[in-house]
């Protein structure tokens, strides 16, 4: 049964308070990495939203259906890492095969996304208890994790992409040049989202 | 031992198993087939990714190529030889790519054009033209700040000591980058075979282009007259050299009261006529320098090496053969033999 407050309090959750870069810091390699250009940042966006997905859906299922069974979750991050390493080899094959077009878009960023602390992260989450309802996610809602959690990345990146293409022109202390400014950067951003953490009148603050 | 103990060792074994024959398969039946000839294509480019293809970077340049939806020719910098090694590759006729190269038509350096202020801004050009169009009186002059020397990928470009730029012909591969950049637009490519071109790009009247500048084109139309074939027009007071119709625009450069052309070839060969000279004086005839050549009828002529300027019109002139040119460099010699 899919309980609609829940999928929103889970929406606002993952992007907003829990938000995977500025609250959670994970992802932040490629948050540094890909955050020089927008139009870049976007494509590695996309890619984090399409590879979260998949990958919540086949780790909620591996979880709930071979390792809880032989009582084996204490395996589950290394059995999540060789799960979203292989998933995403082969999206990357069958993209390239069957749809040129957007392999073009997203095919350079699937390879930096194999091994991410974030989709892996995300994996983690979904199989976790939640903090305040004491419950797991169901298949939808871990999906709808994955999905939003991609968002909440993408819109830090997008965020940061566009502060980063600013600060080229800004007169930056010879010493502060490239990546210190980003780091103070988004350090200043988190701070920001840091007011997010206020809302929890839903019951949204676990995860 | 318990069961228990084994089925870590199953279960990881087997996901690991179960995603190792699937990517072996999938590897197989999903690969997709990448154009070999791409990569040997892109050995062959020069991968300066200069652009002047039209392409972004060579790879893209090879890819087009390899798809047929570029020529091989496409590649300016790499010339001939390339465009040959690419179509032996894909297997079709190369077109012809004549060798280009880029000249500066401007000469008006330091103590030659007047200039009306001092420019200290940005050593950049297009930051000059902001201010007042530059700091020469002449407004088609080049401003010497270097902002074709910074786009050249092959340093082909210096700033000369007069303050103008200067093209280096042997390292340029008339790729055009400066052509594009220059905010005067006063560069432009020639055939590389042509080692003639006019130094400015004024368009202003003789009587006002005089006051400020020295080696500027005053529209005296003296190299239209020397072109018998009509490949120099005047347009808007500055001559126009087609190069697609003559050859020879030595006598032409010669001719100009203000040193205006600038020829790359710095001693060219002169003539000399030999014993066989029969004193037809039809060489007399076709020379553009009045007194080169002198001699008295029916007897062996003699050209004054100081004054012949090594046109080699006088080559196709004489009935006998009786004329040769001498002189040093080979390769001068050829291009001046052909004209």
């Amino acid at each position: 049964m899919v309980n609609l407050i829940s999928l929103v309090e889970i929406s606002i959750g993952a992007v907003f308070i829990n938000n995977f870069v500025l609250s959670r810091f994970l992802g932040l390699c490629p948050f540094f990495g890909v955050s020089k250009k927008l139009s870049s940042a976007a494509g590695m966006g996309m890619a984090v939203i399409f590879v979260m997905a998949i990958a919540s859906s086949l780790t909620w299922l591996m979880y709930h259906y071979v390792l809880e069974l032989y009582r084996l979750d204490y395996l589950r991050t290394i059995v999540f890492i060789l799960v979203i390493a292989g998933l995403v080899q082969l999206v990357e094959m069958a993209l390239q095969k069957y749809s040129p077009t957007l392999y073009e878009a997203l095919g350079i960023f699937l390879p930096l996304i194999t091994t991410n602390c974030a989709v892996l992260g995300v994996t983690i989450i979904n199989t976790d208890l939640n903090q305040v309802t004491g419950m797991q996610y169901t298949l939808i809602e871990s999906v709808w994790n994955g999905v939003m959690s991609g968002v909440g990345f993408s819109l830090a990146l997008l965020l940061m992409a566009g502060i980063r293409e600013k600060t080229e022109f800004a007169p930056v202390p010879k010493a502060l040049e490239g990546l210190p400014i980003a780091f103070i950067t988004a350090g200043l951003m988190a701070l920001a989202f840091l007011g997010f953490s206020g809302l929890n009148f839903f019951t949204v603050v676990g995860g | 031992m318990p069961v228990e103990l084994l089925y870590p060792v199953i279960v990881v074994g087997s996901v690991g198993f179960f995603f190792g024959v699937g990517l072996a398969i999938a590897s197989k039946k999903l690969q997709v087939y990448v154009n070999p000839r791409i990569e040997q294509i892109l050995g062959l480019l020069p991968g300066a990714n200069c652009g002047a293809c039209g392409y972004p970077g060579c790879s893209r340049f090879a890819k087009a190529v390899a798809e047929g939806r570029s020529e091989p020719s496409g590649c300016v910098p790499g010339g001939s030889k390339t465009a040959h090694a690419i179509a032996d590759i894909i297997g079709v006729s190369a077109g012809v790519t004549e060798p280009l190269m880029a000249v500066v038509h401007c000469n008006g350096g330091r103590g030659r054009a007047l200039e009306r202020a001092r420019y200290e801004g940005i050593e950049d050009c297009h930051a000059a033209i902001l201010i007042g169009n530059g700091s020469k009186v002449c407004q088609d002059g080049c401003l010497g700040l270097g902002s074709c020397v910074r786009v050249c990928p092959f340093d082909a470009i210096h700033i000369s000591k007069e303050g103008v730029a200067v093209v280096d012909a042997d390292k340029c591969t008339g790729c055009g980058k400066c052509v594009k950049t220059c905010p005067r637009k006063i560069i432009s490519l020639i055939p590389k075979v042509h080692k003639i071109f006019l130094a400015c790009s004024n368009h202003d009247r003789g009587a006002k282009v005089k006051k400020y500048c020295s080696v500027g084109c005053t529209a005296c139309s003296l190299c239209v007259k020397a072109t018998p074939s009509g490949a120099i027009i005047m347009e808007n007071n500055l001559p126009v050299l087609d190069y697609t119709k003559e050859e020879n625009f030595i006598p032409a450069a010669y001719k100009c009261p203000f040193h205006c052309f600038t020829d790359l070839v710095k001693t060219r060969p002169k003539a000399n006529i030999d014993t066989k000279c029969n004193g037809c004086a039809a060489c007399v005839a076709v020379c553009p320098i009045p007194g080169v050549i002198s001699g008295e009828k029916d007897k062996r002529h003699v050209v004054d090496k100081e004054k012949c300027i090594g046109c080699g019109i006088c080559l196709n002139a004489c009935p006998v053969h009786a004329i040769s040119m001498w002189g040093v460099g080979s390769n001068v010699k050829t291009t001046a033999g052909k004209r």
